[in-house]
């Protein structure tokens, strides 16, 4: 990774590891925004909370429903944090970014062409297996991530622990675990989503080091095509399996030049439109 | 290999067709499935990590909370059984909660205030017309449709979004979703149908959900079927009126909520009937399959819920019923104030309407008004009462045309509209066509945003009001002819 920008005056050590600190130091915006920082996605499967994050950080009170499929629309917000302002973006959950529904195609639409600064995937604490599979998925294409690690109080009750150290070595990610119905956790998540945004923290994902043998040659040929046309692209290796996948959607977006909007991460983003392509 | 010298500038088209054609190349040389290989690939890995770091408690399963609630919502002999119960009992805490407040904001916002209004307006030397307009015409519109609407929904959507919240509409999707699946229809359709219940247009939005086109077509068009938070008051009134009289008066509430849920059921049938006939004939295709998860129950966060809900939708809908009565009441009074001939404008449309309106078991008022409330199906109560006065005006209810006084309980607007010449007939007609017509404004262009055809928003419009026409008369004709 390159390009890091020095973290934003760092406050004294003490105070920046105490909680009341940092909660005070959040400054919830709403929806009155208009110039920001750091672009963040709340990403994750359907029903694990993120909308009941979006609300915590924004103060924002998107309607939060218990049944998966809720939010079928990206929602925008933002809040300040440390002197610095985000602007968090509250993104449909899917189960995966290789399926083609509407509502999963704005959630991966997002993290491949919107660059957000950090993505923040939000998992089920009690079901994580299944979780991590979009997880791994948003790591291939992106690394600055911040995993939020939710319904640990559900998980509590059910008599499951998840040990997120070990998950956070695994992933090479930070993982924050929280209860964001009861506002546990989040002035970490916020710390945390600050460190990878100044990149402080340098993520250090785990990508999937064995491609299944049949692709690896086409893999391989395909990736330095790819990362002689784009040297900057993030994640060659996935575009190059979707190509070998025949998604039509990375083909056009390769055609309209949507990957010269990648830029290399970490650089503080001037206020502009995201360039998304709309989704109809 | 091409290189690209300058990596700044813009790619070239030759080069990204050349990468293309080298993708497609060993794109065909595999002769395995990709996709299949990355997403196996990837389960694997998660597998893997979750195995690191999550521990489960080793003792055997025991029946949990969750578990044995489930086991009862979505069982097959009780969970439909319950599942109608429970709406039903909500509609009922719903009417029978809303009368009281119902009338005590009438007495207040029309039987007060709005002769004070008209004092004042005279007072300040207002010219009659303008007077009219402004007291009579917009300020009595919305007074009724605050009057009519603000309790039942204040009660009915925060019990709704507790459901919601704690967890159940995914167990009436499961409950429902064979039934969606023999009507050809993607079982996700009943989470769209759902959130109908609250707001047509917010269910066209929610069938994105949908993967596939043709089945994501059927959520839309079948979508008006679902009783929205413009029509819920007028069921709540008509039923109170027409149907809870029919009975004694401690049973009243009970059967009301029962003719509501009738209705209601009816929807949900007709949903499923026009998705089996859409998909035997314009829109035949395989229905796709998916898994839905059956969320933990979450304990609803009360206040939150109660707060978000009040917002989110009672004030919500509530304001944009406001927001259209303001100027249909202007329009309502206008129209009756300009005489062409002898007669108003408003009688003269009404006139012209009658006969189809008596041939469907309505009347040309219920028939105007729904023309007048495309914008919004929330004012057709208050624009039904405000022109039955006009058309009854010579019955002394109302002093002058188009304004009506002094009906500060349901049983005087029952009097009222009994002089109408309105019958249980008409009133349960009017409940069918309250759910069997085109839909708003809004959802209507909706519909055309999320499909973006032309025709397909014509169909959706024009179906169930086509619909509600044979529905109407046929119920109109056995009725006259059994009498």
């Amino acid at each position: 990774m390159k390009g890091a920008t020095p973290p934003a005056a760092p406050p004294r050590e003490a105070c920046a590891s105490c909680d009341v600190y940092r909660a005070a130091n959040l400054k919830k915006l709403g929806v009155n925004l208009d110039q920001w920082d750091y672009v963040v996605a709340l990403a994750g499967n359907p029903n694990v909370g993120k909308s009941t994050v979006f609300n915590a950080l924004t103060g924002l009170r998107q309607h939060t429903g218990n049944w998966p499929g809720k939010t079928v629309t990206r929602s925008e917000g933002g809040f300040e944090f440390g002197g610095r302002r985000y602007k968090l973006v509250d993104l449909p959950g899917t189960y995966s970014l290789l399926s083609t529904s509407p509502d999963e195609e704005i959630a991966r639409n997002f993290v491949l062409f919107g660059q957000p600064d950090v993505t923040v995937i939000v998992v089920d604490a009690t079901r994580l297996e299944r979780n991590l599979n979009l997880t791994l998925q948003v790591l291939e294409i992106t690394d600055r991530v911040v995993v939020c690690l939710n319904l640990l109080d559900e998980a509590h009750r059910h008599g499951i622990t998840v040990d997120e150290r070990q998950l956070a070595r695994d992933l090479g990610v930070p993982v924050v675990p929280t209860a964001a119905r009861y506002s546990r956790g989040l002035p970490e998540l916020l710390q945390a989503i600050a460190d990878v945004a100044s990149g402080k923290v340098r993520c250090r994902p785990r990508r999937l080091e064995h491609e299944p043998a049949p692709l690896r040659a086409a893999l391989g040929e395909l990736v330095e095509r790819l990362r002689a046309i784009y040297p900057d692209l993030p994640s060659p290796r996935w575009v190059a399996m979707r190509l070998l996948a025949g998604d039509e959607r990375i083909r056009e977006a390769l055609r309209a030049g949507e990957l010269e909007t990648l830029r290399p991460a970490a650089s503080p983003r001037e206020p502009a439109e995201s360039p998304l392509a709309p989704v109809s | 290999m091409a290189m690209s010298l300058n990596p700044a500038s813009p790619r070239e088209p030759a080069q990204i067709e050349s990468l293309m054609r080298t993708a497609q190349r060993l794109r065909q040389q595999l002769d395995v499935d990709v996709h299949e290989l990355a997403v196996e690939a990837i389960y694997a890995e998660a597998a893997r990590i979750a195995g690191r770091s999550v521990s489960r408690p080793d003792r055997a399963a025991r029946p949990t909370f969750d578990r044995t609630v489930d086991r009862l919502v979505t069982s097959r002999l009780w969970g439909f059984p319950l599942m109608i119960a429970l709406f039903a009992v909500m509609l009922w805490l719903t009417i029978s909660g809303s009368n009281l407040p119902s009338s005590l904001l009438s007495a207040l916002l029309v039987e007060q205030l709005h002769p004070w209004l008209r004092d004042g307006a005279t007072a300040l030397g207002f010219p009659w017309w303008l007077r009219g307009v402004l007291v009579d015409g917009m300020y009595l519109a919305t007074a009724w449709v605050v009057s009519v609407m603000l309790p039942p929904m204040a009660i009915f959507f925060p019990l709704f979004t507790l459901l919601e919240d704690f967890g159940y509409l995914p167990r009436v999707a499961f409950n429902l979703d064979n039934l969606f699946r023999r009507a050809g229809a993607h079982g996700k359709q009943a989470m769209s149908m759902m959130m109908g219940f609250g707001c047509n247009a917010a269910g066209v939005v929610a069938t994105r959900i949908i993967d596939s086109p043709r089945e994501r077509l059927l959520a839309i068009l079948t979508n008006n079927f679902a009783l929205c938070n413009g029509r819920w008051p007028t069921q709540f009134l008509i039923a109170t009126l027409f149907v809870g009289s029919l009975v004694p008066a401690h049973l009243a509430g009970l059967i009301s909520a029962a003719a509501v849920t009738g209705v209601a059921l009816l929807g949900v049938l007709l949903t499923f009937a026009v998705s089996w006939v859409l998909t035997r004939t314009a829109l035949q295709g395989e229905v796709s399959t998916f898994s839905l998860e059956l969320p933990p129950y979450r304990p609803p966060r009360f206040w939150q819920t109660l707060y978000t809900s009040l917002i989110d939708r009672t004030l919500f809908v509530l304001w944009r019923a406001v927001v259209f009565a303001l100027p249909a009441g202007a329009v309502i009074w206008l129209l009756a104030n300009i005489p062409v001939g002898s007669l108003s404008l408003a009688e003269q449309a009404v006139q012209w309407l009658n006969p189809v309106g008596f041939l469907l078991g309505l009347n040309g008022v219920i028939l105007l008004a729904y023309i007048i409330a495309i914008p919004a199906n929330e004012i057709v109560i208050p624009t039904v009462l405000m022109l039955t006065v006009l058309v009854t005006g010579s019955t002394g209810m109302g002093q002058g045309a188009g304004v009506m006084f002094e009906l500060e309980n349901p049983g005087e607007v029952k009097s009222l509209l009994a002089a109408g010449g309105w019958t249980t007939l008409t009133g349960i007609n009017l409940m069918l066509f309250s759910l069997l017509h085109n839909p708003c404004s809004t959802t209507i262009y909706t519909i055309y945003k999320e499909t973006s055809s032309a025709r397909w928003t014509a169909v959706a419009a024009l179906l169930p009001l086509a619909l509600g026409v044979a529905v109407t008369f046929s119920v109109a004709t056995i009725w006259r002819w059994w009498d």
